[in-house]
């Protein structure tokens, strides 16, 4: 009993307590290696300030999850691009520059940086050999050259903005394109059975893999330029921090730079903090066997925050189960209404159950130990609920007979004969 | 001291007890014997209380038992059941002690009375110890018994105590029992299906079929002045040898 009271108390003060703490400023990060990367470039260079401290909230999800957590006070900053705001977060593709983007986000209460340097939007890569034999510079260029292979992901292959719109723009007639997925067409590609295919424009794997991107010259494709947007909040209270952060990073990262620190990241094994303070040195890490170790320390640190939460969740799911398992048994009628209910909670996608949570515990391990211990909650409620109506019946009556009292006989009795 | 007058009782549509009246007469042991189904095991939970007559009334030391005095008047009886009615999950001793920690009993008095109840059912601290399905049939029923004893009550209430045991056990401990209801000199009301079970331990016996009383008497009085040609037969039907001699 003592261990499922301290795991209570332990799951309370996990709980975020909500907008911005004594100076703290809480870094988001959207589930990517670029993203995770620049958030924590964005946290070190807090540290350095000095003015307030950095907590980290990466890896939120997709752009509706980081979002609505900078817009709940969640986080306080985090990268973003000016595609995504435009289209996804404003919804007016029209606004193209960070000057036009920023005088919408006032009222909401943010603001962006400029530009970081470097745009992360669709691209076409070539082998740079190919491209130096045929004379491929440009998207345009294509058009020359009707007999290459293109292999395209399927989104970039259905959406407007993909190959679709692209075709139209400049008159494209490849002669074959197919559907693959990204991490077959690379291998493709280098082994040149496909010429042609979609890319991010910072993806780690362009150098490695000598891929040369095609320049989009009649600028069909959108701006995705990296910027910070920030609470204004932070940015006003942290005024240094702001600044700082500003200082080091608007136009200090090109599309090379921000795709050789990916590759580091996704292809060389180095800890994400560990790219961030070579960017910050303004040099490659450091050489040598930190890469065994700083995964390892990662496995370890990432191994006992999960136990931690499992073990919390379920704790936190008995405390409630069980008695609710014990008043289904008690109030039948009731007791349907209740399990009933559990039941449906458990139907919920956990996606749309944290959807939910964010406004209530914000992002973090809050709402994920809310999330699991409502999923724990089903199984040991209703079994707590099957092992006490299984009970002889004779057994309870001469608990009565016995003279034992409600709690005794549901702590000596019931429960244990539940368990057994 | 405990009485029945004209009890009714019905589960759906089958009539358990049909206008029952019974006197149980204190200090001594009173058999309920009759074959499965004629009413018995229903006499003793109406006695304690566990369901209620449709009609008629239970009478418990002058007070009638209902719903707002079983809890008192239960405290007053002690139940056994076939095979004890164990806790499985709790050592014997463990069973036998739950309801005076229940009443707020100190440890030494509980000790004292463990000590002298299991001299009394012959029991050692080491078969005490153990779980119930670590226990033959005959010491699960000691324990029970024990458990029943424990706050002494004046009353026992014994619903087919022996009925699992094998024949040797249950000889042995139908002697056991006799010496030992003679020696508390507490009101035992003890169901069974077995006449020489009835013939050993009853002063008097109540024979019953169908949820109606053939006869009320002593075992001499069955066996000499039969009622009606049932009790005769019921007699004869399971006494293979002679029923022993009637109860002391």
């Amino acid at each position: 009993m003592r261990a499922f009271a301290s795991a209570v108390a332990l799951l309370a003060a996990l709980l975020p307590a909500g907008v911005a703490a004594e100076g703290v400023v809480r870094v988001g990060s959207k589930s990517f290696t670029e993203s995770y990367i620049l958030a924590e470039v964005i946290a070190q260079v807090i540290e350095q300030v000095g003015e307030a401290r950095a907590e980290r909230r990466v890896g939120l999800g997709g752009t509706g999850l980081t979002q609505r957590a900078l817009e709940s006070g969640t986080i306080d900053v985090y990268p973003e691009y000016t595609g995504t705001l435009a289209r996804v977060i404003l919804k007016d593709p029209a606004l193209l520059t960070v000057e036009a983007l920023r005088a919408r986000l006032e009222p909401m209460g943010l603001t962006i940086s400029a530009s970081l340097g470097f745009a992360n939007t669709y691209a076409l890569a070539v082998r740079a050999e190919q491209a130096e034999r045929l004379g491929l510079r440009t998207v345009g260029d294509l058009a020359r050259h009707p007999e290459l292979r293109a292999a395209f992901s399927s989104g970039f292959l259905e959406r407007d903005d993909g190959w679709p719109g692209l075709r139209a723009r400049y008159g494209l007639g490849l002669a074959r394109v197919e559907v693959m997925e990204h991490a077959v067409t690379y291998r493709a590609i280098a082994s040149g059975q496909v010429d042609v295919m979609d890319v991010f424009s910072t993806d780690g794997q362009l150098e490695r893999l000598r891929l040369r991107l095609l320049e989009d010259d009649r600028r069909f494709f959108p701006d995705y330029s990296a910027v910070l947007l920030a609470r204004r909040e932070m940015t006003e209270r942290f005024p240094r921090t702001w600044a700082r952060l500003r200082e080091a990073l608007e136009g200090r990262l090109d599309a090379a730079r921000m795709a050789r620190l990916n590759a580091m990241a996704d292809l060389d094994g180095r800890s994400v903090p560990e790219v961030a303070a070579a960017f910050l040195r303004g040099g490659e890490p450091a050489a040598g066997g930190g890469r065994g170790r700083a995964l390892l320390g990662e496995l370890v640190a990432l191994t006992a925050d999960h136990l931690l939460l499992v073990l919390i969740s379920v704790g936190a799911a008995v405390v409630l189960g069980i008695p609710m398992g014990v008043l289904a048994a008690r109030y039948r009628r009731a007791g349907q209404v209740e399990l009933s209910v559990i039941a449906m909670l458990q139907t919920v996608p956990a996606l749309a159950l944290l959807m939910f949570m964010i406004p209530l515990f914000g992002i973090g391990k809050g709402p994920a130990l809310v999330a699991l211990s409502l999923y724990a909650l089903l199984p040991i409620a209703r079994n707590t609920y099957a092992g006490m109506m299984a009970i002889e019946p004779t057994l309870l009556e001469i608990a009565w007979v016995l003279r034992l009292g409600r709690l005794r006989r549901l702590l000596r009795v019931e429960l244990p004969a539940t368990a057994a | 001291m405990i009485a029945l007058r004209e009890v009714t009782k019905r589960f759906g549509p089958t009539v358990a007890l049909d206008s029952v009246s019974l006197d149980v007469p204190p200090g001594a042991t009173h058999v309920l014997l009759g074959s499965s189904g004629s009413g018995k095991s229903t006499v003793l939970r109406l006695i304690l209380g566990l369901a209620a007559p449709d009609a008629g009334t239970v009478v418990v030391d002058g007070t009638v038992v209902d719903a707002g005095s079983r809890d008192r008047l239960v405290a007053r009886m002690g139940y056994v059941v076939q095979d004890g009615g164990l806790y499985p999950h709790l050592t014997a001793v463990d069973n036998v002690t739950l309801a005076a920690d229940a009443q707020g009993w100190p440890h030494g008095r509980i000790d004292a009375r463990v000590a002298e109840l299991a001299g009394m059912a012959g029991l050692d601290a080491a078969t005490l110890g153990r779980y119930p399905r670590e226990l033959s049939g005959g010491q699960r029923q000691r324990v029970g018994l024990m458990r029943a004893l424990m706050l002494d009550p004046p009353v026992l209430l014994l619903d087919e105590p022996l009925g699992a045991l094998d024949p040797i056990v249950r000889a042995e401990l139908q002697d056991q029992l006799g010496h030992l209801f003679a020696t508390l000199a507490k009101t035992v009301v003890l169901v069974t299906h077995d006449i020489r079970e009835a013939a050993r331990l009853g002063r008097t016996i109540t024979l019953m079929t169908a949820g109606r009383v053939v006869q009320h008497g002593t075992f001499a009085d069955l066996v000499e002045r039969p009622a009606a040609p049932f009790v005769t037969q019921f007699l004869t039907a399971q006494t293979l040898a002679a029923p022993a001699a009637p109860a002391r």
